[in-house]
């Protein structure tokens, strides 16, 4: 325990006197600085709110909150391999094997006969191997000392060809409601991979704030040498960050194959390792580690997709919406960075 | 290796290290070829040299401009969209003729490689995130310039024979691919530019101490990785008769794989021009193995095995590396794991 303490005092000490600093001079640009994505949010939700025909609707909110969900999951995981000063490339291909071997197991003739089971393992199994991927990858970084954004483009690469090769490259179909409560269902009216985003950014935020593994986490982030030396066992916390990450990914690949009742490993997931690692970027975490913020990711994650929602809703082309995001990521970053140096 | 050469300074180790590594590729795709060339018949036929090179000459300028990049110690993903970009532009300009459809395509690249150079040094933004955000802005204007269909090129003009053209028996794209690494090859080892190069991802304080001008040189390094990425672009659309906006998907990352593969280390400072090629090569004649195993008949692998093969390749390439040697030499370093 005593290992955990000294990070933990140091990050009270830092937080205390950045609150301090933000009371000593109230200063009003820097915060919305700081805040970058929470600022652009209400100021695009206040635009909406006064422009956009039709937006004070729960099927806006809906759609809105479905389209981003998938890649609100995959940023958790991702804040966190951020957070020790990692990258994880691998999550996109790593969507596609899971999304490629839920349906091979019910559509198997055992799924067939034993429907719940099939079910059961649908889940488990896919995620598991994403898991097990994502610890594969951890184990590569800590074994090897390979850098993250190499060892993490091994699976980036081989990833999809794994989803690919166990598919025959072929698009499952399928209909199975039980299994596609997970993209389609609704408890209370919420969509089910809505609540599923909620509970991992809710249950991330408070392992980051309220854990040793989250306090371990940052720290190795902070100053990996100095983790080492405070006894902190760094390996392993970095091989269990990255199996994080391959799990997000693994429950992510499930609910996309569910929302598109079928399954094509050559598209699930494609892109996604750029998306999530825009939201954390745009929420605020810094790529040099030791500082996260999991909820910054759900608000940047949201920003992007509100603005591009809010473009496409007044008329612009898809195409110009890119180039938007493109100066979005920049811009927020900057804002970021100067308040940081500030 | 440390144990073997007690004597040595760390920076010598790594150097030895280092050199091991590119010899490394050069041997390995020595050794592809020979077996290649000693199960197939024709695998060393001209139809089946020629058209390897004329393919991959795209992803050898990719690589090209990204090694230089990397010896910053930067990063550039926008390689791939800008080349998309590129081949759009070049595509709507091939009316014109071949100058101007090249040229169009190349000024492309420069306003991309403007773009980052600029969010890069003056903005002071991660290269990682500020190619992210070129990357995204090189693929919305090749959509919206296109209309989100690919545009077919004119075959009134000679523009096609940049990427199916031959010269002195010779694909136009390799000869490109083959002239722009030469001039890379004496930019990074007879020029202040590419001495520069290395001293700045070598340890970008101390060579601005030293009054080198780093902003200006990392500025023109991804400049210069965009005009070769809109090189690429033009072949493309060349080679197959359309500028294609939504291509160039995965580009960036598979150029990375090939300058690692290279033997160049992520960390900067330290790489070769001739071994990128070597790892462009490498992985673009797995493909080609494997395609002519399958004709055997012995076994029947899917297309899908390549990438599997690939990442395989790109791992064991890793785990030989010099990158703990690395660690060894710039303790301090060890917290800044991404470019």
């Amino acid at each position: 325990m005593t290992s955990a303490r000294f990070p933990l005092t140091e990050a009270i000490v830092v937080d205390a006197q950045a609150i301090a600093r933000l009371r000593a001079s109230p200063n009003v640009a820097g915060f919305l600085r700081r805040y970058a994505a929470l600022t652009g949010l209400v100021a695009l939700l206040a635009f909406n709110f006064a422009v956009t025909p039709n937006f004070t609707t729960w099927q806006t909110l809906n759609v809105n909150l479905t389209q981003v969900a998938t890649i609100v999951i995959v940023s958790v995981g991702m804040t966190l391999v951020i957070a020790t000063g990692g990258i994880d490339l691998s999550v996109g291909s790593l969507m596609a094997i899971s999304g490629a071997l839920a349906p091979l197991i019910f559509l198997s003739p055992f799924g067939r006969d034993h429907a719940t089971m099939g079910i059961i393992l649908a889940f488990v199994v896919p995620v598991a191997v994403a898991g097990l991927f994502g610890l594969f990858n951890g184990w590569f970084i800590t074994r090897f000392r390979v850098q993250p954004i190499v060892a993490t483009l091994v699976l980036f690469i081989a990833g999809r060809g794994i989803g690919q090769v166990i598919t025959n490259g072929n698009l499952q179909a399928f209909k199975n409601p039980s299994f596609q409560f997970i993209g389609l269902g609704r408890i209370f009216g919420v969509p089910c991979q809505v609540l599923i985003m909620l509970a991992l950014v809710a249950g991330a935020a408070w392992m980051l704030r309220r854990t040793l593994f989250g306090r371990q986490i940052l720290a190795v982030g902070g100053n990996e040498k100095a983790a080492r030396l405070a006894g902190i066992p760094v390996a392993p916390v970095k091989r269990w960050v990255y199996a994080i990450s391959g799990l997000c990914a693994g429950i992510a690949g499930l609910v996309v194959v569910s929302i598109n009742s079928s399954s094509d490993a050559n598209l699930v997931g494609l892109g996604m390792e750029l998306d999530a690692i825009a939201a954390v970027a745009v929420g605020g975490t810094p790529f040099t580690g030791g500082r996260a913020t999991v909820v910054g990711s759900l608000l940047g994650a949201l920003l992007i997709q509100l603005l591009r929602y809010t473009l496409l809703a007044n008329g612009v082309p898809d195409a110009a919406a890119l180039v938007v995001k493109g100066a979005i990521i920049a811009g927020a970053v900057w804002s970021q960075q100067r308040s940081a140096a500030s | 290796m440390s144990a073997r050469l007690p004597t040595l300074s760390p920076a010598a180790r790594l150097r030895i290290s280092a050199w091991a590594a590119q010899q490394r590729v050069l041997i390995a795709l020595f050794l592809l070829i020979l077996f290649g060339a000693l199960r197939y018949d024709h695998f060393l036929g001209a139809y089946n040299v020629l058209s390897v090179l004329r393919y991959n000459s795209m992803f050898a300028l990719t690589g090209l401009g990204m090694c230089f990049v990397i010896i910053t110690a930067g990063i550039d993903l926008s390689v791939g969209t800008t080349a998309a970009l590129a081949s759009v532009v070049s595509a709507m300009l091939s009316p014109l003729g071949l100058v101007p459809g090249l040229l169009g395509g190349l000024a492309a690249g420069v306003a991309v490689g403007t773009i980052n150079g600029f969010m890069v040094t003056r903005m002071k933004i991660l290269p990682f995130i500020a190619t992210l955000s070129g990357e995204l802005a090189a693929s919305g204007t090749a959509l919206l310039l296109a209309h989100n269909q690919s545009v077919s090129v004119s075959y009134d003009t000679d523009f096609t024979w940049l990427g199916q053209g031959d010269l002195i028996g010779f694909p136009v794209p390799a000869w490109i691919a083959l002239v722009a690494y030469i001039y890379g090859s004496i930019i990074l080892n007879f020029t202040s530019f590419g001495r520069n190069i290395l001293a700045i991802g070598g340890n970008e304080e101390a060579a601005r101490l030293m009054g080198l001008p780093v902003d200006r040189v990392k500025f023109l390094t991804y400049v210069q990785s965009s005009v070769f990425a809109s090189l690429a672009g033009v072949i493309l659309a060349a080679q197959f008769g359309a500028g294609q906006p939504a291509e160039g998907v995965g580009w960036e990352l598979f150029s990375i794989a090939a300058v690692v593969v290279g033997g160049t280390l992520l960390m900067g400072g330290m790489g070769s021009v001739a071994t990128t090629l070597a790892g462009v090569l490498l992985l673009g004649l797995i493909f080609n193995v494997l395609n002519f195993e399958n004709g055997m008949g012995w076994i029947s692998l899917s297309a899908y095995w390549q990438s599997v093969v690939r990442g395989v390749f790109l791992m064991v390439v890793v785990m030989a590396g010099p990158g703990t040697a690395k660690r060894i030499a710039r303790p301090r370093e060890a917290g800044a794991e991404i470019g």
